[in-house]
């Protein structure tokens, strides 16, 4: 017998519904405070969706950002952060801070006389300091993007809604989404609590974890699909469990090789993508839990037409002695 | 294995040769790309090549494909910039020139409607107020008369202004039908005039797109910062030539209502008064180069079109021996005496210039005026440095990823781990060959897309060797459990994908930039592994079938 390396028993037999109150209840709990601190703490918005201009400085000494602030003092720009940036491919001599400007008050469009004056300020205080990248954008286009993000979410979603619906039947759709919700709600929510900037890429990201978690809950479904035909009397629980565990092996496979890949980014991907990454690999992450926890407890509440069976039975299906008091 | 045709195999193999030879010059990205530049500087000079373009262009065989991946702003570094027009400019340009039309077509029934004067009235709105109130109907019909259809097709039949009465004043606006066919001109305009400025300056591959109905998106790789793009395009260089009425060195000197009061460029104590209205204007000019005057000092020569030409001529052979102002967005550069009738339209614009400042204004003169304001509403810029520290921190993501997802898979699946290794090697080359073809920008999300990609890209793989594990398990021969692995799978396969797939397609109609990237090359990605997944591997594995003719298997 040759080594395989298997993270999955050949053979499983985890009942996935046993601490249902725990697994649903918690991502019921996860979902209810990430809606709770996005609408009070808010997110971290990054200029493409707040308005303003970030500046990436480089100097090759480790300023201290009082002094950037000191410099930036008396220029009356309103609301300035700064934060260091630090990545494992920096050189020894390379120090990136990125400062952040509101936009300014009363302009449509970008000031570049106030990057100019920042960019002077910042090399009076330190000649070595150099702007390999500067970004501004106006409050007018910085709302037109929350609202194509939104709707790309948005879109994202019921296109799926849509398309699981006429592949499969309405409650495995609604079960779908119901994860897919879910998975997009935590993620936001991690950025939320942790205050990470979200921006454009983010958005993206969100939209991936979509695909990726509606690609494994689809084939579960497909699976399930394929075994209510040949198991025509089994309860949905035990069909589902037996399902999910026919799958099991596949899911982890998949999600493993997809958080290698990505741990391999946000690795070494560099510092302009990691929050970019970061959420596509905690997605990743979520979604496989969201697969496995989430979307069918949805489809089993919601219960599925077999059929060949009396719609009263179905109800209690779990039921060990369903057959006989019918 | 046997019931697969051997045509099927053989476009299989077919197609993947083709992804790996069009996506072999990204693979020598630097040489090919100055093959690339040789050949199209050796073309646009006619064929005539220099010692070192030929160098260049012998760095890559020309017989070989030569297209490579674009890279976005963020790997290359440069300028990107959304501008948006000020369409409404143009209307009260528009109607300020319909003024005198309507003055003059009211004259000619004076005796009807009396005096006529023109009252103040907001941007983009004629007001004229007339003596008679009887003639008011008169009035409105010579005024409407002055209408042109609009020459659009959605705005067919309808005319370009609107014409009423208001308060015993006649009103004109542009109509509706009309400012649209207007705002698609200004725009398409603009986007020709910019188009020509980045293009004089000769970047590689600048973007310049429409967005919107007012709006332009400008990216230009490897400009040094979005404030020099905006000099480069935002310089208006409107060039007009009006008749001096005098000189003066007074600054507050009062002009008439049709004058204007204009500096000198270089010197701070004189000053011109002209008349408003243009005789030509810089619109009409069809070429403009620099060269220099008969003393030696730099100037630029112009060429006007036909109706410019003989507004030109008509004027210099009437007004022989008076001054004639050149003027620059505003500002006078010279004001020569007229020594002759000039026919044929050329000239020479005299000044203090520098060969640089000849060179930079027969550029303008040429791109021509934009029509309308433009203000900015987003611009990033992008060091060269960022952009390269971004293809490493990339490459080496890729690399990493490519190992980590290799060994898991070899270590899980053996032999069968190794197929699917090869199959993904097929799938980055047809990614690339893909977007080298079609001429997709790849960016850094791009990139990270491929890596996603790649680890994405097994799952196909392990569907089906998952699948075909419980086929053996299920004790069917070899040959047997393949099949069914990979039949059985299909559906999972196809369905998981093309969720992907949507979801790439929302991104890529939604997005803007480093979303529109990655949407890209997911979405291509998921095409070809779906390919390579299925069809590659499958092939692979009927060449092992074939040729070890295993009695067992271990997936």
């Amino acid at each position: 017998m040759a080594f395989r390396l298997k993270l999955v028993p050949e053979k499983t037999n985890i009942d996935f519904f046993r601490w249902q109150w725990l697994t649903f209840g918690a991502s019921v709990v996860a979902v209810v405070l990430s809606l709770l601190s996005v609408a009070v703490i808010g997110l971290n918005f990054g200029v493409d969706f707040k308005g303003g201009t970030t500046i990436r400085a480089e100097s090759t000494q480790n300023n201290d950002i009082a002094l950037y602030r000191e410099a930036l003092e008396g220029l009356g720009l309103g609301e300035v952060s700064i934060t260091d940036v630090f990545d494992p491919s920096f050189r020894a001599d390379q120090h990136v801070k990125m400062l952040r400007v509101a936009p300014q008050e009363g302009y449509e469009a970008v000031t570049p006389e106030v990057i100019t004056q920042i960019e002077t300020a910042l090399q009076t205080v330190d000649p070595s300091v150099t702007f390999p990248s500067v970004e501004s954008v106006g409050p007018k286009v910085s709302s037109e993007l929350i609202m194509k993000a939104l709707l790309a979410v948005f879109a994202g979603s019921a296109g799926i809604w849509i398309y699981v619906w006429l592949r499969f039947e309405w409650q495995f759709a609604v079960g779908c989404v119901a994860a897919l919700i879910h998975d997009v709600v935590v993620t936001v929510g991690v950025f939320s609590i942790f205050q990470l900037k979200f921006d454009l890429t983010i958005v993206a990201a969100l939209l991936t974890i979509l695909g990726y978690s509606v690609n494994d809950t689809v084939v579960i479904f497909d699976r399930l699909r394929e075994n209510l035909a040949k198991y025509k009397q089994m309860p949905l629980r035990d069909l589902m469990n037996l399902t999910t565990n026919e799958t099991l092996s596949r899911t982890i496979m998949t999600a493993t090789t997809t958080a290698l890949a990505l741990t391999a980014l946000l690795i070494f991907g560099g510092d302009v993508i990691r929050g970019f990454v970061f959420a596509m690999l905690f997605g990743v992450i979520i979604g496989t839990y969201s697969t496995l926890y989430v979307a069918k407890n949805i489809v089993l509440m919601l219960g599925v037409d077999r059929g060949d069976k009396p719609k009263k039975e179905r109800e209690r299906g779990e039921h060990e002695f369903a057959n006989i008091d019918a | 294995m046997s019931d697969t045709p051997l045509w099927k195999s053989l476009l299989v193999w077919a197609v993947v040769a083709l992804g790996i030879v069009f996506a072999a010059p990204n693979l020598f990205y630097n040489r090919v790309e100055m093959h690339n530049d040789a050949v199209a500087a050796i073309d646009a000079a006619g064929g005539a090549a220099t010692a070192e373009q030929e160098a260049d262009r012998g760095l890559w065989p020309d017989w070989l494909p030569s297209r490579i991946v674009p890279l976005g702003l963020d790997l290359r570094g440069g300028a990107h910039l959304l501008a948006e027009v000020q369409v409404a400019d143009v209307y009260a340009q528009r109607i300020d020139g319909m003024w005198p039309d309507v003055r003059d077509a009211l004259r000619d029934v004076r005796d009807q409607v009396g005096n006529v004067r023109r009252m103040p009235a907001p941007d983009g709105v004629l007001r004229v107020a007339i003596s008679n109130p009887a003639g008011l109907e008169v009035a409105l019909e010579k005024v409407r008369a002055l209408a042109t259809p609009v020459t659009t097709l959605t705005g067919m039949g309808s005319s370009d202004i609107e014409v009423r009465a208001e308060g015993g004043e006649i009103v004109v606006q542009l109509s509706e039908a009309e400012r649209v066919a207007s705002d698609q001109r200004t725009v398409q305009q603009s986007l020709e005039i910019i188009r020509r400025r980045v293009d004089e300056v000769g970047t590689r591959e600048p973007t310049i797109q429409r967005q919107g109905t007012d709006r332009i998106l400008i990216q230009v790789p490897g400009i040094g910062s979005a404030a020099e793009l905006k000099s480069l395009i935002g310089t208006t260089a409107k060039l007009t030539f009006h008749p001096v009425v005098r000189v003066t060195q007074d600054a507050g000197t009062q002009v008439g209502a049709r004058e204007a009061l204009m500096p000198e460029m270089d010197r701070t104590d004189l000053f011109y008064v002209v008349e408003k209205t243009p005789v030509v204007s810089g619109d009409e000019l069809t070429n403009a180069q620099p060269s220099f005057d008969q003393n030696g000092k730099p100037a630029v020569e112009f060429q006007f079109d036909a109706t410019g030409a003989r507004k030109f001529g008509d004027y210099t052979a009437n007004n022989i021996g008076k001054p004639f102002a050149i003027v620059l967005d505003g500002q006078v550069i010279s004001a020569p005496v007229i020594q002759s009738h000039i026919p044929g339209g050329r000239g020479i614009i005299t000044g203090s210039f520098s060969v640089e400042e000849s060179t930079e204004l027969a550029v303008l003169l040429r791109a021509g005026a934009l029509p309308a304001e433009m203000t900015f509403l987003e611009e990033r810029t992008i060091g060269p440095e960022l952009g390269a520290d971004s293809i490493r921190a990339g490459q080496n993501a890729a690399l990493v990823a490519t190992a980590f997802v290799a060994l898991y898979m070899i270590a899980s699946y053996g032999l069968f781990g190794v197929f699917a290794v090869l199959a993904l090697a097929a799938n980055i080359a047809m990614i690339f060959a893909i977007l080298s073809v079609i001429g997709a920008t790849l960016t850094l999300p791009g990139i990270a897309g491929i890596v996603l990609t790649m680890g994405m890209a097994v799952d196909a793989n392990v569907l089906i060797y998952e699948r075909i594990r419980e086929e053996l398990r299920a004790g069917r021969s070899p040959g047997a459990a393949i099949d069914e692995g990979f039949g059985k799978a299909l559906s999972a396969i196809v369905d998981s994908q093309l969720t992907g797939l949507l979801t790439a397609v929302i991104m890529f109609f939604v997005g803007t930039g480093p979303v529109r990237g990655f949407a890209v090359t997911t979405g291509i990605g998921i095409l070809t592994s779906m390919f390579t997944a299925v069809y590659v591997t499958r092939a692979i594995v009927n060449i092992y079938l074939g040729w070890r003719r295993p009695k067992t298997i271990i997936v």
